[in-house]
């Protein structure tokens, strides 16, 4: 939506949404805590205020929406094919695309947790989809494996209605979501948080009788002595999201190894010129307002691209993920003569406290500033002068040091 | 009370197999399972393989019935409308100890009468199947070693049966059966008694508890465990033909196969346990699985996973598979021993257990209306755009897409609970469409599919099970429905 209205604003005659709910907002509608807009808006809105603020911002601008409508292919000129309960196998003919498919959640499968296979068994979105949009309970007492956002969300929601949260084990010696989750979900309850702990086995043939916790050694291997049994009725799983991009893939766009997400430069190019990305699909975000700021970037630069306003690139920058970083977005930079800032969202490897960021280009220091804290569960940023770039290597090192 | 001519026990392939076999012939057919759904144990937890045959002990009856099975899928699955994909099997030798084994095993498929397995060598086998070892020095090729789609096969089976006058009683299980003057009358079941003339146990995995109803003592059905991985589509490592391991003394390995829908299926391990209702995967021997296999495929990404699941092959003690009738126990068929090789014997087994009724004396008037063709729920991912379009014009509900990784849509769900054998768990619906069987488990659909399940036929959601009685998929509402009162 951030990034339709942004196109809009920019000028673009025609923007179309094509959503496979019946409703707009995305995840946004199931997310019914506050927390959203703390920077973006300056205020404290909850997922669905949120949400409706660029709904509303969309309609007035002329927005065009289709629901209920799947996208099924992408092709590399923009022809975009989706399902439509009313107009059928629908084919849209766009001059360029912003791909905003957002992620799914990693499921007990991918972290293959052995046992058996009983009822009661959720990944944290699917049961906050259940709870808070169709009004069903999933379970009573509960083991929620994962510290990620969602799943301390949950922790605190399946309290709130009456559910008994056991604990919540992380496997790394880390927090994966913020701190500020921890202390509002989970420390203001009394939740218990297992780090260095993992889930080894779901027992119960059909619904959940219980699961098996272990603490893990350095190489994240359960230590069998440390086994102890928790009686519950669910599990909820919270262990990552995959940015979800079966589409791009099949558009053949660039696919980066660290992020899952499509390659883009600074205007949320992938490496097909007309298609876009921004937000989940091309990163896992953890705040919002980071996704509704880049996705105003991908909505600018694509209506721009549709109105042949893309100034050429002189050549390009890579973005060289340094000490400490796990990837940088924009992968790389298009150098062009625009006079622009271009901001760089990067993620750590490792916490670390009182760190120096340095960006270095072609060896040549760029900026520097010193954080108090880094955690990979929260996303840093920088700003760039593209007048102060040359074709080359950009790097971002985090180290310690003020 | 409820009457038949012949009651079916187990509604697995094999049984559902019989019952339409049955249909054939002028005949009450009544088939009882104690699953929510047809195929609800061994048939839904196996490798998928139409098997030839090649490597059954010679001269025996699954030989006879596995290389008789073999040739009649192609027609079968063409009448049913079941996926069935001719891929063949490979088995390559890469020590000197396997590959000096390789006469023999080609000496037991001629025994077999499987006439069409070739040596091929090392060169060769890479070419067909570039990710495979290349130490590789020579192995056999099988051709007629193909994979189909096991949960709907077993669902055709059933619901042509059903469109030809069989009826299926799900949720009940079998207590006892009523043995009168040496010959079998009746059962009792949960769902009350039940009078029958013949009575054919293909109660797999439980056949020795349904035996030991009539007396039959002689053998014990302990489960062998097999744990599997299904690897994700996109996975690269990648195999096009069943990729087999020579067989030891102990084993007939781990393989690696593409399934039907294209995700690659890895494994069985295979252990003996006494405990029929452990189904549980373990650390170890999914550990075993990625040791043994990484020996044919070097480079199978196992972190590709979207799910591990294991099945319970009815290990018969002593071995061998076992159609039996008994002077004692008159109008009375037991099956045993109907292990891996089972889903492939299941359409041969229908017409062996046919013909052994026959010979006790079932009577033989053909059932002129029989018909052998069954249409299945369209399968909206394998159509192109127009039919595609042309479906969601008949019916708006095939253009909702309701599990978007293997895209599957409401029309589809919406048919398959209404179907003759209908589909009201939400393992029922994953088995006929792969609904949750995608990437992401239903991490997406689940909760929509839910919601289906419990609007069409009109069950509360809090009624909604996963398979089996007790397996409800929520514990009730979040907050009272608010009643507002008519004023």
């Amino acid at each position: 939506m951030a990034a339709a209205v942004s196109a809009k604003k920019q000028g673009a005659k025609q923007v179309l949404v094509i959503e496979r709910d019946s409703s707009l907002g995305g995840i946004l509608q199931q997310c019914i805590h506050p927390g959203f807009g703390l920077s973006y808006y300056d205020e404290e809105l909850t997922g669905p205020e949120y949400a409706g603020r660029f709904i509303r911002q969309a309609q007035e601008l002329g927005v065009k929406t289709l629901l209920n409508s799947m996208v099924l292919e992408v092709l590399p000129d923009g022809t975009v094919i989706c399902t439509n309960a009313e107009y059928g196998i629908t084919t849209v003919r766009a001059k360029s695309v912003v791909l905003a498919m957002g992620c799914r959640e990693r499921t007990r499968g991918n972290i293959q947790i052995p046992g058996t296979r009983p009822a009661g068994i959720y990944t944290a979105g699917a049961a906050q989809r259940l709870i808070n949009r169709q009004n069903e309970m999933v379970g009573r007492r509960v083991v929620i494996l994962g510290s990620g956002d969602i799943g301390m969300i949950m922790a605190r929601r399946m309290t709130l209605e009456g559910a008994q949260v056991v604990a919540v084990v992380e496997i790394m010696d880390f927090l994966a979501g913020l701190t500020r989750n921890r202390v509002q979900c989970l420390d203001d309850f009394g939740i218990p948080l297992l780090l260095s702990h993992t889930v080894t086995r779901v027992m119960g043939n059909r619904r959940v009788e219980g699961v098996c916790v272990a603490r893990v050694d350095e190489n994240k291997k359960p230590i069998l002595e440390t086994e102890e049994f928790y009686p519950c009725d669910t599990l909820l799983l919270s262990v990552g999201l995959i940015p979800e991009n079966e589409l791009s893939r099949t558009a053949h766009v660039e696919m980066s190894a660290i992020t899952g997400g499509p390659v883009v430069n600074q205007c949320m190019q992938t490496s097909v010129p007309c298609l876009f990305a921004c937000g989940n699909v091309v990163h896992v975000n953890d705040l919002v307002d980071n996704v509704s700021w880049e996705s105003e970037v991908a909505g600018r630069e694509a209506a721009r691209y549709a109105m042949g306003q893309l100034p050429q690139s002189a050549g390009t920058v890579t973005c060289e993920p340094g000490n400490n970083v796990r990837y940088i977005c924009p992968q790389h930079i298009a150098l062009t003569e625009e006079k622009a800032e271009v901001d760089l969202y990067f993620r750590v490897k490792l916490p670390e406290e009182k760190v120096r960021i340095r960006l270095l280009c072609n060896g040549k220091e760029l900026g520097k500033k010193s954080a108090i804290k880094v955690n990979p569960g929260e996303m840093e940023h920088i700003k760039v002068s593209m007048s102060d770039l040359t074709a080359g290597k950009l790097e971002v090192h985090v180290a310690k040091g003020v | 009370m409820l009457q038949t001519d012949v009651l079916v026990i187990g509604a697995g392939a094999v049984g559902c197999a019989i019952a339409r076999e049955l249909t054939k012939y002028q005949l009450k057919v009544l088939v009882v399972d104690k699953n929510e759904d047809v195929g609800g144990e061994a048939s839904k937890s196996n490798s998928a393989i139409i098997h030839t045959g090649y490597d059954a002990p010679p001269g025996t009856l699954e030989s006879q019935l596995v290389v008789a099975a073999n040739p009649m899928y192609e027609l079968l699955t063409r009448q049913l409308d079941v996926p069935y994909q001719k891929v063949g099997a490979i088995l390559p030798a890469f020590t000197d100890e396997q590959f000096d084994k390789l006469p023999a095993l080609k000496a037991k498929a001629f025994q077999n009468r499987v006439y069409d397995v070739e040596y091929l060598t090392g060169e060769q086998l890479l070419a067909m199947e570039p990710n495979l070892n290349p130490e590789v020095k020579a192995g056999l090729y099988i051709p007629r070693e193909n994979i189909i789609d096991p949960f709907l096969l077993v669902v055709a089976y059933a619901e042509n049966a059903q469109q030809n006058g069989a009826h299926f009683l799900l949720n009940t299980k079998v207590t006892g059966i009523r043995v009168e003057n040496g010959r079998v009358v009746g059962a009792q079941t949960t769902a009350g008694e039940i009078q029958a003339t013949y009575i054919v146990n293909a109660a797999g995995l439980y056949c020795d508890d349904v035996a030991a109803m009539v007396g039959k003592n002689d053998y014990t059905v302990n489960p062998r465990k097999g744990q599997f991985y299904i690897l994700d589509k996109n996975t690269t490592c990648k195999v096009n033909h069943i990729v087999l391991p020579i067989p030891t003394k102990v084993t007939k390995g781990k393989l690696m196969c593409p399934t039907i829908h294209g995700n690659m299926l890895v494994g069985p391990t295979a252990e003996e346990l006494e405990d029929k209702q452990d189904y549980s995967t373990t650390a170890e021997g999914l550990a075993s699985i990625e040791t043994d296999v990484r020996r044919l495929i070097p480079g199978v990404n196992l972190r590709d996973s979207i799910t591990q699941y294991c099945g319970l092959r009815p290990n018969r003690n002593p071995e061998g598979l076992h159609v039996d009738t008994y002077d004692d126990v008159k109008n009375y068929v037991n099956l045993s021993g109907v292990r891996s090789t089972g889903l492939t014997a299941s359409v041969s087994l229908g017409k062996y257990v046919a013909q052994r009724l026959i010979e006790i004396g079932m009577p033989v008037n053909f059932n002129s209306t029989f018909n052998p063709i069954r249409k299945g729920i369209p399968r909206f991912h394998e159509m192109t755009y127009e039919e595609q379009d042309a479906l969601i014009r008949e019916n708006p509900l095939y253009g909702k897409v309701i599990c978007r990784c293997e895209t599957i849509t409401e029309g589809e769900i919406v048919e398959a609970i209404h179907r003759p054998i209908p589909a009201r768990s939400v393992d029922a619906i994953k088995r006929r469409l792969r609904a949750g069987m995608g990437r992401c488990q239903g991490g997406f659909c689940g909760p929509r599919v839910l919601e289906i399940l419990g609007r069409e036929p009109g069950v509360p959601t809090e009624e909604i099970r996963k398979n089996q009685i007790g397996s409800h998929m929520i514990t009730g509402k979040v907050r009272g429905e608010r009643v507002i009162a008519n004023v």
